[in-house]
């Protein structure tokens, strides 16, 4: 059992309050969806489709490239219109599967996918989950069926389900613990029942007390299960530090959860291995917060993956000003800033945050007064002012001496300077840079 | 394209906190000593503290503009700087002295350097200590209600009595600031409640000089004299020094345990000045010689990254 909690962090203005009472409500796409080969970590998935194929909702529309890899299915069904390049979140092109809506939102057979569970081996249950292209959603995208099937199974002790939705804004996952509490205890089970000696942990900020009582309500006759409420401080939710306030355990940037003998899931990952396992239905949809003081309201979205992002803003009724200052995918911490709305949901889109004013292009950085506040927050103890520098500086080496690669990009450093230094964004370009060299 | 929009790097959102912010509340709990100072002193104090700020902020600026550089005064932490180094002053100096003192801070010292943030000690000290060797006569003419007398420092280390709780209070002779131990404290709260400053460095240095001076009460046959121990807190510039002075930012190391080692070094060499060295005070060269160690010390406290412990 760790601390519940772990050194650094901030506590930015959370801003749940705007979405966080708004039940799932779904969301049907009117538009084209577009799904980009490439959302998940590792190698692209192949399109098992062509131009003028008829589809159906959870269809297979690509297949997963490599073992690191994912399927993709369709949300919606109709005509594959085109196989052709189409803008993502991130700012670049990337191959997409283009898809002409029929409206009518036909399905495949579900049924056809479900086994009953006891019926089933370990190695049946993550071919489930591999099948239904299932990757991490907390936003890093990494494939499911491979975090399940680490080097050495026996070594794995804990699954933790990360709960704690520390980045302001977002209440996705909250109203998936409030709404579909059942599915992520059994989702867990699924999980847990992969294992030898496996307990379950699932942790939530303790600014979240109805999350926390029920599923501990929920959980308490099941002795593998626990709840955890953690600390609320930004960034309890990343992997590292959840891992060590609810185990104690530390583990650095080269090393993975397994060799803490951990492996952490996003909550919307444990309801889509549910899903799946359960309901034979593979991952075309998920949960998408549309929130912010931009729009007219706010909403929490089962969306269809490929579903226009302006379609969301439209279904709250659109922005409440002409030009909002900034459009962001995620949360405020570590989210991208949008540049257009012409982008599809992928399955790492957690929300879409609307700002009024762009806090960021306003301040203007002036000179490090040392005050230390950057060092003090840092949730991987590094010293980002000297990290900054240096980075700046193009000295490599000494980046690296002062160990520049056990950043986590968290943005609490940036978020605290009070001379407004882009401390995070000088950082992480340095370090995608040396990760670069090394790969040639 | 028909509509595109701002981007940036993530975060997206920033502390509301600011250089101007946190340089203008420091200013602010300097408040209570400065009052203090001026209805201890008269209004001969105030003329001085007012001379201080503005010839600093005029030399800030003027340098700023004659290089041709951007202008930042705005940012109060020359105004800071001024303030603090007519609190260094003794009441009664002449008005060309403080004038002096902020072109030695604020040019010298602090922008030869390249500005705010780079400069490698604490101008006001800096500046103090100047004027001290230079006009060691003006800087040690210490007088009290009309009267030259010594400092209780002084008078201490002279071996007569002094009394504890004027000394707390303030109504004794001294520099402007440094007097009144109760109105410093209530200023060095503030910055610690506001998180302004760390407790590390007022806490360490505080600490290990008390420690010191209480050996060696015992080792020079008072026994545990804590009047001996109490004068010394309350004396000379060490209040000012520990809250206000060696917690300044770009002076003191950034690293938690450099803090800390720092903070010892500072208690150490306070106590050598003091009790071994010709003058009665010893503050300001303790911390302005380990302004100069800071970098050394950084080098040896660089924080263990997170994790970093870990076997694969």
């Amino acid at each position: 059992m760790g601390l519940l909690t772990f050194s650094g962090g901030i506590h930015p203005y959370d801003g749940k309050d705007l979405s966080k009472d708004k039940e799932i409500r779904d969301y049907l796409p009117k538009g084209d969806c577009v799904y980009p080969v490439a959302q998940h970590i590792g190698a692209p998935a192949v399109p098992v489709v062509k131009k003028g194929d008829h589809v159906l909702v959870g269809q297979k529309i690509a297949e997963a490239g490599g073992f690191v890899s994912a399927n993709i299915h369709s949300g919606i069904s109709g005509i594959v219109k085109a196989i052709e390049p189409r803008m993502t979140v991130n700012g670049t092109k990337v191959n997409s599967i283009v898809i002409e809506n029929d409206g009518l939102f036909e399905e495949i057979d579900f049924t056809q996918n479900i086994k009953p569970l006891e019926q089933m081996y370990r190695e049946d249950v993550k071919d489930v989950i591999k099948e239904a292209g299932i990757v991490g959603m907390g936003g890093a995208g990494f494939p499911t069926h491979v975090k399940l099937s680490p080097k050495k199974e026996e070594t794995i002790d804990t699954i933790i389900v990360n709960g704690a939705e520390c980045e302001p804004y977002l209440t996705s996952d909250y109203r998936r613990m409030l709404e579909v509490p059942e599915k992520i205890v059994t989702g867990l089970q699924i999980v847990i029942n992969l294992f030898d000696h496996v307990k379950g942990i699932i942790a939530i900020e303790d600014n979240k007390p109805k999350a926390i009582k029920v599923l501990t309500d929920l959980t308490k006759n099941i002795d593998n299960i626990t709840v955890n409420a953690v600390k609320t401080k930004y960034p309890q939710g990343a992997e590292r530090q959840l891992i060590f306030a609810n185990t104690g355990r530390k583990i650095h940037s080269g090393m993975l959860p397994a060799d803490a003998g951990c492996i952490v899931h996003n909550i919307d990952t444990i309801v889509a291995i549910y899903n799946a396992v359960i309901e034979g239905r593979p991952l075309y949809e998920r949960i998408v917060t549309v929130t912010g003081d931009a729009v007219k309201d706010t909403a929490n979205f089962r969306v269809r993956l490929g579903t226009n992002a302006r379609e969301l803003i439209d279904a709250v009724g659109g922005f409440n000003i002409e030009d909002p200052g900034k459009i962001i995918s995620g949360g405020p911490m570590m989210g991208k800033a949008m540049f257009t709305l012409d982008v599809p949901v992928v399955k790492g889109s957690s929300a879409l945050l609307c700002f009024k004013e762009d806090i960021v292009s306003e301040v203007e950085p002036s000179n490090c007064i040392r005050c230390g506040r950057c060092v003090e927050v840092c949730p991987g103890q590094v010293m980002p002012n000297k990290l900054a520098t240096l980075a700046s500086q193009g000295r490599i080496d000494e980046f690296l001496k002062y160990e520049g690669m056990e950043c986590c990009e968290c943005g609490c450093c940036s978020f605290v300077c009070p001379a407004k230094r882009h401390l995070t964004q000088t950082i992480a370009g340095t370090r995608k840079q040396i990760l670069a060299d090394r790969k040639k | 394209m028909e509509q595109t929009m701002k981007i940036s790097s993530s975060p997206h959102i920033r502390d509301k906190e600011t250089t101007t912010n946190i340089m203008g509340q420091v200013i602010v709990f300097l408040m209570p000593a400065t009052i203090f100072g001026v209805y201890n002193f008269g209004v001969r104090a105030l003329v001085t503290v007012l001379i201080t700020v503005i010839s600093c902020v005029i030399f800030e600026a003027g340098f700023q503009k004659l290089l041709g550089l951007k202008v930042t005064v705005k940012d109060l932490s020359a105004a800071l700087t001024g303030l603090l180094l007519a609190l260094n002053l003794p009441p009664e100096v002449p008005f060309w002295l403080p004038v002096l003192g902020s072109f030695f801070a604020i040019v010298v010292v602090k922008q030869l350097f390249g500005g705010l943030g780079q400069n490698f000690m604490n101008p006001a000290l800096g500046a103090r200590c100047f004027l001290l060797i230079s006009f060691t006569g003006h800087m040690t003419a210490f007088t009290y209600d009309a009267v030259t007398t010594a400092t209780p420092l002084a008078d201490l280390k002279a071996g007569e009595s002094v009394d504890v709780m004027s000394m707390f209070l303030g109504t004794t002779a001294g520099t402007i600031g440094e007097t009144s131990a109760l109105a410093l404290l209530i200023g060095g709260m503030f910055l610690l409640v506001r998180k302004i400053i760390n407790y590390r460095i007022p806490v360490f240095y505080i600490g290990s000089f008390a420690i010191l001076i209480l050996i060696y009460s015992l080792a020079s046959g008072r026994g545990l004299d804590f009047s001996f121990l109490m004068a010394h807190l309350f004396g000379g510039g060490l209040m000012l020094g520990a809250f206000f002075m060696a917690t300044d930012y770009v002076t003191s190391p950034i690293t938690p345990n450099g803090k800390v080692v720092f903070g010892i070094l500072l208690g150490l060499l306070t106590f050598l000045f003091r009790i071994f060295g010709g003058s009665a005070e010893g503050v300001s060269y303790a911390i302005i010689i380990s302004n100069l160690l800071v970098p050394l010390i950084e080098r040896v406290t660089v924080p263990k990254a997170f994790g970093k412990e870990a076997k694969k």
